[in-house]
């Protein structure tokens, strides 16, 4: 009796297997007039239904903000649609007003322009703007919200007030008061946004906002060397009355050495005489570069 | 005291045997899974997360087992009628409610050292997965004893639900009664709107009445201290003390109304 019983099992248990690979190569049930569906919009209203859950639940509508943000903007979908990301980080910081990457990282994803990001720096500064009303001493959500100013809303004035505000708070780097006094002095240039940059870069703590500076370095990088790589065109134009066919034409007029690559490894492209950064390079796309403070 | 001791070791030893004791290893499983699925999605928080939901299963377990076994307690053996010849021994009728608590409470007990045990375990091996300038920006060090503050709150949150279960299953069916336990739970959760009710109301006897329940009802969400451990906030002894003074003071009430409210019931 115990045979039959085990094979019966296994028989049944490989058919729930199989029926489920074949429900999954037939794609799933039909899909639902939305993917991106929240139940539950309002923090207050979660806040009480979570009842001693609060900190698991933020982790979890955190651990959803990451899906949806990674999900949406690796899709190849031409519409990206990042709309549950705010919800989804407001819910997660108010069932954890302390949960400070999600205040953070959020800031980032928020800012972020289409098609990275759904390029809503106004609400990555709500965002952080919340995070110090509910702890007034974090002095790195005032150095974020300036820097949402500086390289995002490139608003070099409020981005300034908003470092200075950071250097008076208590812990903060001394450096920030130099940081709030250059930018006011020479907010958008290259060279400042490089050191802003090189500043989160070593200071930040957290390894995916350390990344995130150090690819923000690269690009500025990048367009530092498109820059000299355009001189070399126009001039080469200028001098020989056509444009160079490819970088060959350069290397043997003596303007390069080699095959130009940019800083991710990945060589520029040579068009009709217009350098760019190869459609397949992870740098792309380059940032908006920043206007200079008139 | 002897008879208290013999009644709550039977229950100790029966739970064992209706393997209560199983849920430590759910309990293990799902800490150890989640311990290695959490480094793949949660963007470095991951010392966090763990933390967050060992404190909630630890919680969660407890939870279930002090509802579903509290309230089948005394209603089992009024069922098999095992209580005539319980009764009918030197077993006075408080002593068999407070020997099934205390048995109940040592089942949880054990249950959750079990549990916490682990769970330091779990956080002991993570914390070996870290380089040292990832350990430097956690608010406090994977095997944190400050975590402790939050489980003993736990452990008196847990034997105060007990204490509710077995005073509902003293009077009635285990379906109602896990239905007002859990409610009650549930409800303690609740209790600071019922403070601020005066401020959304107009009518002062239900300001009164709402403030009235504010200190009646048992206030739940005063055991839990998880999320000020997790970031390694102060939770001051005075603090500690004065929950787990509460927690206990009621249980004894509830414990003397169960055992008035068993040592009126007719078993003919």
């Amino acid at each position: 009796m115990r045979w039959p019983a085990a094979v019966l099992l296994v028989l049944l248990g490989g058919g729930a297997v199989a029926l489920q690979a074949v429900h999954e190569r037939r794609g799933g049930p039909p899909a639902s007039a939305s993917e991106n569906l929240l139940y539950v919009r309002s923090p207050e209203a979660m806040r009480r239904l979570a009842l001693s859950y609060d900190a698991l639940l933020a982790d979890l509508y955190w651990i959803r903000a990451v899906q949806h943000y990674g999900g949406t903007r690796l899709s190849t979908d031409p519409r990206k649609q990042y709309d549950l990301l705010y919800p989804l980080l407001d819910l997660t910081t108010s069932l954890d007003p302390r949960f400070n990457l999600a205040y953070l990282l959020g800031a980032i994803f928020l800012s972020e322009e289409p098609p990275g990001g759904p390029g809503r720096p106004d609400l990555a500064i709500h965002l952080l703007e919340k995070g110090l009303r509910a702890q007034p001493e974090k002095w790195e959500f005032a150095q974020w919200t300036g820097f949402v100013h500086y390289w995002w809303r490139q608003d070099y004035e409020e981005a300034a007030a908003w470092f200075g505000r950071a250097a008076k708070l208590p812990g903060a780097p001394s450096w920030l008061t130099l940081v709030a006094a250059t930018t006011l002095a020479q907010g958008g240039s290259r060279a400042s946004s490089r050191a802003l940059w090189q500043d989160i870069a070593r200071t930040a703590d957290q390894e995916w906002s350390r990344n995130a500076a150090q690819h923000r370095l690269r690009q500025l990088d990048a367009m530092d060397q498109l820059d000299q790589l355009r001189a070399a065109v126009t001039v080469y134009r200028d001098r020989t009355g056509t444009p160079p066919d490819g970088w060959e034409d350069l290397r043997r007029a003596g303007y390069l050495r080699g095959m130009p690559v940019d800083p991710a490894g990945v060589p520029y492209r040579l068009v009709d005489g217009a350098v760019s950064l190869d459609p397949g390079s992870p740098l792309n796309p380059l940032p908006t570069e920043p206007a200079r403070l008139r | 005291m002897r008879v208290i001791g013999y009644v709550a070791l039977n229950v100790f030893k029966e739970s064992v045997r209706d393997r209560v004791l199983y849920s430590l290893v759910a309990f293990a499983v799902l800490l150890i899974g989640a311990s290695y699925l959490i480094g793949q999605l949660t963007a470095g928080q991951d010392m966090k997360i763990i933390k967050d939901l060992g404190l909630a299963a630890i919680a969660t377990f407890g939870l279930l087992i002090a509802v579903f076994i509290g309230i089948g307690l005394v209603w089992k053996e009024v069922e098999r009628r095992s209580i005539y010849s319980i009764l009918s021994k030197p077993v006075r009728r408080h002593e068999f409610i407070l020997g099934k608590y205390a048995g109940l409470a040592l089942t949880l007990l054990v249950n959750v050292a079990m549990m916490t045990a682990a769970f330091y375990l779990v956080l002991a091996y993570m914390d070996t997965q870290f380089e040292e300038n990832v350990r430097a920006i956690w608010p406090a060090p994977a095997v944190d004893p400050g975590m402790l503050r939050a489980i003993a709150l736990i452990v008196v949150e847990l034997l105060l639900v007990t204490a509710i279960a077995i005073f509902f299953s003293t009077f009635s069916s285990p379906l109602l009664s896990a239905a007002l336990t859990v409610g009650l739970w549930v409800i303690g959760h609740f209790n600071a709107d019922l403070r601020n009710f005066e401020a959304v109301v107009d009518s002062p006897a239900a300001a009164f009445l709402a403030r009235a329940l504010y200190y009646v009802l048992p206030n739940f969400a005063a055991f839990d201290v998880k999320a000020q451990v997790v970031y390694a906030l102060p939770v001051p002894v005075s603090y500690l003390v004065t929950t787990a003074a509460y927690g206990a003071v009621y249980v004894g009430v509830l414990l003397a109304g169960a055992v008035a409210i068993f040592a009126r019931r007719d078993f003919k």
